[in-house]
Parts: C-alpha cells; structure tokens; sequence
C-alpha cells in the first residue's frame, strides 16, 4: 500500500495554498474600466521609451520574423488585416481601449484555463490508454493498472474545474458568446447552429458525464475483479471500454473545437482535434511513466519491471513523433495555401510567442528523441524521468499557445497568474493523484493477464 | 578439422528459450540456432555480442538528411529558384517547411536500405548464395540449436538435450567447418 509521504503532501498542500491566492490576485489586479487600461498603457509607453533608447533596432523598422521568412515586406500586417478573429472588432469591441482592456481582463481566467486544462487531459489521456488496455486486451500492462486507477482519480475534480471555467468564460475565450458581434456577422451566423450557449453547455455536460461514468465503472469492475472468483468484472470492463472509446474520440473531437478552437471562430483547422489528443496522450503517458518510477523508487511496486519501463518509455518517444508529425501536418498545408483565413493563426503565434512556439518543438520532439532514441536509455530511469520534464513543459507550452494567443493576443505576459494557476493544479494533482493511489494495493489481484504482465519480457 | 554438432529441434520458441539458458548454463557451447523468425532476446541468451547496427543507421539517417538539405539547397535555391505558389526560392530557411517532408523520407530512406545492405554484408549474404540452413524445416515451424560436441560425451549431451524438450536429436559429423 501506498502512502502520500509527508512531505509531498505537505510541498502538494503548499502549492495549492500559494496557487490559490496567487489566482485569486490575478483576478482581483484586472482593469476593471478604459481608464485603468489608458494608465496602464501610458506606463507601458513609458517603459517602452527608456527601452528605446537602449535596444532602438528592436523597435525601428517593420522587420519581423514572418515578413523576413516571407521574403515579402508588410505580409504579416496585411494577413492580420482581414484576420477579424484575434482583432479588436472579432471580440465585438469598438476601440483598440477596449480590445485591450477585454485582453487583460480574459488573461486571468485564460491561465487558470490552461494549468486547469493541462492537469485534466493529462488524467483523461490515461484513462484513453487505460481504456485501449482493456479493448485490446494487453498483456504487459495489467501490472499499471492501479497507477493508471490513481492518476485518473484526479478526472473527477479536475474535469469540474475545467467544465466551470469553460461555462463560465463567456467571451472572455469564446466571441461567438457575443450576441452583438455573431449580429454582424455572416459567418457566426452560419456556424450558430452549433456555436450557440445552450448546446455548447449541453455537449460540456455530456462530456464530463461520459468521462467520469466511465472512470468510476470500469474502477469499480478493476477493483470487483480482484475479489472475484470468475472473470466477469473484467469482461464488463473490456465492453464498457470500448464503448467508452467511442465515445471519446467523438467527444475528444467537439471538445477541442468546443474549447479550443472556437476561440477564433473564423479560424479552423479538420486535423486540430487530433493533435489536441496527441498532445494529450503523450503528457498521459509520460505521468504514468513518471509515477511509475517513483512507486519504483520506493520499493512498492516490485512486480514492474525495467521492461515495463521500456514500453513506457517507447510510447513517449513514438507519441512525441506523432505529435510533431500532426504539429507540422497542420502547419505546413497551412503556410502552403496560405488562405488569409487561416495563415492568421500561425501568424500571430510566430510574431508574438516566437521563442515559446519554436522552442515547444525543440522541447516536444527535439529533446525526446534524442534522449530516448537507444533503446538502453528507455530502461534507466532518471533518462525517462529527464526526457518526462522536457515532454511536459513542452506540452504545458502547447497548451498556453492554444489558448493565449486567441484570447489574450499580445498582451500575453508569463506573470503571476499564470505560475500561481500551474502551482495550484500541480499542487491539486499530487494530492489527489497521491490521495488516488493509496486506497487499494497496487497490484491487481485476479486479474486474467497479470501473470503474463509480472513475467513480461523481450 | 573434424567437428561433431549435434542438431537439436524443439518446436515451441519459449521452449527453445528455456533450452538455450540451460544449454549455455551447463557449459555447454551453442555454435548457432536457425529459427524461422526473430525470437526477442534470444542473441542475449546465447550471448552473442550486442549488435551495432542501429548506431549504424542513425548514422545512416543523418547521411540522408545531410543528402536532402544538400540536394534541396542546390536544386531548388542555387541552380534553379522557381517562384512556386509564391513562394520566393531565394534563401533556404525561408522554404525550409516545404523541404522538410522531403527530408524526412531521405533519412528513412537512407537508415532504412543501408541498414538492410550492411547487415546482409556483415551476415555474408549476396544473391544466389546457396542456403547454410540445416534443416528446411526451420524456415517453417521448426527451431534448431546446434551445440558443439567435439570435447564432450555425445550420450551424456544428447541425454541432456533431450531433457530441455528437444523433439528431435542428430548427430552431424562435419569435415570441414562450412
């Protein structure tokens, strides 16, 4: 049996504490009118001035990466032209005041979204995996399946948490919410049949129903299979999970579009859903990977093996090539039709997050393939664990770069509310998947393949 | 020089295992074994030196890759810059994304088809060559170890090898050594 040890619970509570109030003042230093915002940009005038001064190429000039990868001088600013989306008149704002003024007031709630969202899809990518283990009846893995039970223990609160910020955002994330501007607008009309409230809560519930009903059955059939005599627990579990499969690649799908990519509303993208889901399953497996190791480490789990490990280790490194491969599916036929439309999304990803975008690909595909590349290294745990940091701050990264650049534009700043909103989750996450993993002995009793799993080699 | 092997056949691969551990765990010397597909771990059990060929074809693949960004600078930038979808050809990194698929199936391509060649040459195996395979019967269902016998009791390691599970048991008297 597990026990959170003392001082994880105690750094968890901490962080929770620290998250919490730094959340909440991030809420509370919003601008509340155009006037607050007017100050603010005068003092940012200010700084800009003496900064001049000092770096004057930075400013001076039209030369941006985009213009210069171009090869075609004011590309950019006429792209962002026709691009109503990320612009003031897309968020239904009628001076650039304003525009500015929604930006700051949407940056609080979008980073609790994004540490929020980032926590939850880690714990529902695992019960995905959790769930493909039972469909396809896999030998090697019955031995996690208790840590896979743990980590999606955390579905439950995290999902809520996602679900109330979601609901309650309103156009601070989603313009379409804006009667006035979806009134003016060909296109949001069109789409209304799908984007409107009243739907978008209805598919919002079904999602976070689907999700824990399936948790809490096929944990409840784990946990029955290990006191049962016959097979039967498990067999409800394989059908229920590949009901649930089902059920998620659609949900997984509308949720992404839901959540994500209506935040441009103009803007899509057919392959977005799935690489939505590839950054999911990659940071999913990685959590397991890295609380793998460290049940390993303090001796609980004897029954897994190195061998494990490696498997482990191969799906991070075949999932982070999935996922650069969907990374750059979309980003090349993108750049290639370089339909104004559409362009307009990677532009101002590149011109206004440029270090973090070009820096998530090294950290996502870069790192993890050359660390994990030998298949020796798969098997040493502090090279997994090393290769693990670099997949989940890269994926944190991919994350902040779906929501912010929509919602925040360039007013973006990785301040306190963005580090308080992760300290919080994290913090939220040790303690409920720690809480998660200590109910019930680690080791699936009865299960019909552990013993293939416990002897499992290659 | 005159070798003596004894051909042992099982026809199970998890058998074959458990019998190469015990073979080699009583100092016994296991010359080669034919199995009609690759068995997981088995060079580790019979102890052959780890193979080098996956450091061979990540230097392969960066051979392709360094072939592609060459061919593609030259072709496309240097030689002839075409102006395609408007896309200018002027510089390399401007047109870098569309070269990047192409990249990658060069460096596939060339891991891939190098790694095969170097193994075939380091396996000594051209076209024609006349098969060194013992028994037909391991192209199929069949695995064969084959295990010195030259300085040991025939009986007394046909006794033993009969009692790892072997199904069929031969021995071979060689003059040369193929």
């Amino acid at each position: 049996m597990y026990t959170l040890p003392r001082n994880l619970k105690l750094f968890s509570i901490v962080l929770i504490v620290l998250g919490l109030a730094g959340i909440i003042f991030g809420f509370l230093t919003t601008p509340k009118t155009i006037d607050d915002v007017k100050k603010i940009m005068a003092e940012q005038e200010g700084l800009h001035g003496e900064g001049h001064a000092v770096a004057g190429h930075e400013e001076g000039g039209t030369a941006n990466f985009v213009d210069e990868a171009r090869g075609q001088e004011g590309y950019s600013e006429n792209a962002m032209k026709h691009a109503t989306d990320l612009k003031a008149e897309g968020h239904g704002a009628t001076s650039h005041e304003e525009h500015v003024l929604h930006q700051l007031q949407a940056r609080p709630w979008s980073a609790t979204f994004v540490a929020a969202f980032f926590f939850m899809m880690i714990a529902l990518g695992v019960l995905v995996f959790y769930a493909i283990q039972f469909a396809s009846q896999a030998g090697w893995s019955p031995v996690l399946y208790r840590i896979m039970e743990g980590i999606t223990a955390y579905l439950l609160p995290g999902s809520i948490i996602v679900f109330f910020i979601v609901v309650f955002a309103g156009t601070h994330f989603f313009p379409w919410q804006n009667e006035e501007l979806v009134a003016g607008d060909k296109i949001l009309q069109d789409k209304s049949g799908y984007l409107n409230f009243p739907f978008f809560l209805i598919r919002a519930v079904i999602y976070l129903l689907g999700w824990n009903l399936y948790r809490y059955f096929s944990r409840k059939n784990s946990l029955a299979q290990a006191d049962a005599d016959n097979y039967a627990p498990y067999r409800r579990n394989f059908k229920i999970s590949v009901f649930f499969l089902i059920f998620f690649m659609i949900t997984e799908a509308t949720m992404s579009w839901d959540w994500f990519m209506s935040m441009t509303p103009h803007w899509y993208s057919t392959l977005f859903a799935w690489y939505v889901f590839a950054s999911m399953f990659v940071s999913a497996i990685t959590v397991i990977a890295l609380v793998t190791i460290h049940l390993k480490g303090l001796g609980l789990i004897p029954f897994v093996s190195d061998k494990h490990l490696h498997d482990l280790g191969k799906y991070m490194f075949a999932f982070s090539i999935f996922w650069t491969y969907l990374w750059f599916s979309q980003f090349m036929l993108i750049w290639y039709a370089n339909i104004p439309e559409e362009v307009t999304y990677f532009i101002i990803r590149i011109q206004e997050y440029k270090v973090l975008f070009f820096g998530m690909l090294i950290l996502n595909f870069v790192f993890p393939i050359l660390v994990l590349m030998n298949s020796d290294y798969k098997r040493i745990p502090w090279f997994v664990v090393i290769a693990a940091v670099f997949i989940l701050v890269g994926h944190y990264i991919d994350v902040f770069l779906l929501v912010m650049p929509s919602t925040v534009g360039h007013n973006w700043y990785f301040g306190i509310p963005e580090i308080a909103a992760l300290m919080f989750f994290l913090g939220l996450f040790i303690f409920v998947v720690g809480t998660g993993l200590s109910k019930v002995s680690l080791r699936p009793k009865n299960d019909p393949f552990i013993k293939e799993s416990e002897n499992y080699h290659f | 020089m005159a070798a003596t092997k004894i051909h042992a056949i099982y026809t199970d691969d998890d058998l074959l295992m458990q019998a190469v551990k015990q073979t080699r765990a009583a100092n016994y010397h296991i010359s080669e074994v034919f199995t009609p597909f690759p068995v997981h771990g088995l060079d580790h059990a019979v102890g052959l030196a780890p193979t080098r060929i996956a450091i061979t074809s990540f230097i392969y693949g960066l051979v392709g890759l360094a072939v592609a960004v060459l061919m593609m600078n030259y072709m496309m930038i240097q030689d002839w810059p075409q102006n395609i979808g408007g896309k200018p050809s002027f510089t390399f990194y401007q047109n870098m994304p569309a070269f990047i698929p192409i990249m990658f199936e060069l460096t596939v391509f060339f891991a891939g088809h190098l790694m095969v060649i170097t193994f075939y040459m380091r396996s000594k195996l051209w076209p024609f060559k006349k098969a060194e395979n013992p028994d037909p019967r391991t192209t199929d269902d069949h695995f064969l170890m084959e295990v010195d016998a030259d300085n040991h009791d025939v009986e007394k390691l046909t006794k033993f090898l009969y009692d790892t599970g072997a199904s069929e048991i031969s021995l071979i008297e060689n003059e040369h050594d193929h």
